[in-house]
């Protein structure tokens, strides 16, 4: 049996982890619950943001956390008009389209931060890297605990955008019945556009706390990608509680899983819950029948 | 022409080119271009000719890899016998997976995540499992002769290639002429219909995944005898999968030349840029997802589709 305290430590490494987990998740399950595609290439847009935060740090000097008001704008445009370019001309009304249309973007993404920045795994050094916080018996990582608590505040700031304002009261409107918004004076395209925007936005934000404890790489993205679609599947395609949760709970799964069966055998509990929810409960935790 | 006759008429043309070409090059690129057509073809009988997108079909190529590479070093076995096991084995997966996805009415862009999931399962088993070699792979050793089904020269390989395309050629042929191929394209069509008019959905998929499976094995057991070398990445990582699937989309889905014209046109582009530029990674796989994206929004029927219906 483990030490008690080494489960505790491995439990609030999970939830601190889970927490950025939850903020790229909510991305997508907004992606999803509004145009109904799955943006495949969410996870190379992490990447992206990922070396954005990275070069701001080394080439300007800036800290990854200032870099927030710089990224997330930053993100939000580049995904309007990604949208607007690009994936909404694409479509031609078929789902199967834009996964292909986000496919392509995630190997374009994946293959030019390649071409440009080569295979290295980089990582920024900061005052803070190395810092680690006491809580009960366990050691944690003061950046880790940075990303747990911003990735709670943007889930909160996200929340109330989509619940409280007149773009949240469209964003809803359109998720629902996209002929009945239109037929109300709804910008329908400018919706889904912005709503593609919020969802890298996200990411902008997931990507400046994830660095200081984190690396990048060109293939970085792709080991989140499957994650997120997991605790998206999880907590039900466009509930946002159900992303919070699902990534909670992702989040300390794997680093459960870790902790006895190892670093590599460790990530299969994740996908096998995966696919075990897409086939018994494809509505997920929180998310009703479709 | 016919298609039965232009499929003839290519093999043979391809078949002669080791009399009339010496160059190593234009051989092993001439290889290189029938196994993407073969494994594009793969994916194209569920894809193109089923509807079913997967995005984890290097889940089959590399239990064929796999299954050949384990038969031969751990338990002795000969090449040829491999085979057909590593075939089986593919379908079975294929089986396995439908099986469980189609059971359960997964339909569109949950399929292609469910089969991208199994895909990274089968990459940590493998990268675990001492069995399969783990982290380091499994190398087979060099026996260069056709009785072991490696080859002493390019030539013998591009003729086993050869065989194993037409075969593909041939199923595709017989998908766009048969009762089952016109089952299998009425479910992709429209689900609720062909199911309304008789045809067992399920079965009909089950089949198309288990066919597709084998045919994507055989890719992968081609790959182990002609590199002798598989690792979980280039078994059962994401790289196989896009390349599947971009040949088939590019050349047009549900075709039966689509995956060779794609296969063709990702070779010819590949090239042309690693002559334009040196030493530059990952170029060539941004042109192939522009050209994913732009045919996705000009050209949803591929390039065969400029052909006309017939191709």
């Amino acid at each position: 049996m483990l030490d008690p305290a080494i489960v505790f430590a491995s439990v609030l490494n999970g939830l601190t982890t889970g927490a950025v987990y939850a903020l790229i998740a909510l991305g997508l399950t907004l992606i999803y619950g509004v145009l109904h595609i799955i943006n495949f290439a969410h996870g190379a847009a992490l990447m992206a943001a990922l070396y954005g935060v990275y070069f701001l740090h080394q080439k300007a000097g800036v800290d990854p956390y200032l870099a927030l008001p710089l990224m997330v704008p930053a993100m939000f445009g580049a995904g309007y008009l990604l949208y607007r370019w690009v994936i909404g001309r694409a479509s031609h009304g078929r789902d199967e389209n834009i996964l292909l249309v986000t496919l392509g973007i995630a190997i374009v993404l994946e293959n030019l931060a390649l071409y440009l920045w080569r295979s290295d795994t980089r990582t920024i050094e900061t005052a803070y890297t190395f810092a680690m916080v006491p809580i009960g018996a366990a050691m944690i990582a003061a950046p880790k605990l940075a990303a747990f608590a911003g990735a709670l505040c943007a889930t909160a700031a996200l929340l109330y955008v989509v619940t409280r304002t007149d773009l949240g009261r469209a964003i809803r409107a359109c998720a629902k019945e996209r002929q009945g918004a239109r037929l109300v004076g709804i910008d329908v395209e400018h919706v889904f556009a912005m709503s593609f925007g919020i969802g890298l936005a996200c990411l902008g934000a997931a990507a400046c706390f994830l660095l200081p404890a984190y690396y990048v790489n060109p293939q970085v993205g792709s080991g989140f990608v499957l994650i997120a679609f997991t605790i998206v599947v999880l907590g039900g395609m466009g509930s946002f509680v159900g992303a919070l949760a699902g990534g909670l709970l992702i989040g300390v799964v794997e680093s459960l899983g870790g902790l006895w069966l190892g670093e590599s055998l460790g990530q299969i509990g994740i996908f096998l819950i995966f696919i075990a929810v897409l086939l018994f409960r494809p509505q997920g935790l929180f998310g009703a029948r479709a | 022409m016919r298609p039965l006759a232009l499929i003839a008429g290519l093999a043979g043309a391809v078949a002669l080119l080791p009399a009339v070409v010496e160059s190593g090059f234009v051989l092993n690129m001439a290889i290189m271009t029938l196994y993407t057509a073969l494994i594009a073809q793969a994916w194209n009988i569920l894809g193109g000719f089923g509807g079913q997108f997967s995005f984890g079909h290097a889940v089959f190529f590399g239990t064929g890899a796999y299954a050949m590479a384990v038969l031969q070093v751990k338990l002795g076995l000969n090449a040829w016998l491999a085979l057909p096991v590593a075939l089986t084995l593919g379908a079975a997966v294929g089986a396995m997976i439908g099986a469980l996805t189609f059971r359960y009415g997964l339909r569109g862009s949950y399929f292609a995540l469910v089969t991208l999931a199994f895909a990274e399962v089968f990459r940590i088993l493998a990268n675990t499992f001492q069995f399969t070699g783990a982290g380091v792979g499994i190398q087979i050793p060099l026996r260069e002769s056709a009785a072991d089904l490696q080859f002493a020269g390019k030539p013998g390989f591009l003729f086993a290639i050869l065989a194993l395309t037409v075969a593909s050629l041939v199923i595709a042929w017989w998908l766009k002429h048969s009762r089952y191929g016109a089952w299998l394209q009425a479910v992709r069509d429209n689900e609720d219909s062909a199911a309304a008019l008789g045809v067992d959905v399920f079965r009909v998929k089950l089949a198309a995944i288990a066919l597709s499976g084998a045919l994507m094995s055989a890719g992968g057991a081609f790959y182990l005898q002609y590199f002798r070398y598989v690792d979980p990445h280039i078994a059962y990582g994401p790289a196989i999968s896009v390349e599947a699937l971009l040949a088939a989309i590019v050349g047009g889905m549900g075709t039966i030349f689509g995956p060779l014209l794609g296969a063709l046109v990702l070779h010819g582009l590949g090239e042309a840029t690693r002559s334009l530029m040196q030493n530059a990674p990952g170029i060539n796989l941004v042109i192939y997802g522009v050209l994913l994206v732009l045919i996705v929004m000009f050209l949803p029927r591929g390039i065969a589709g400029l052909f006309g219906r017939k191709a």
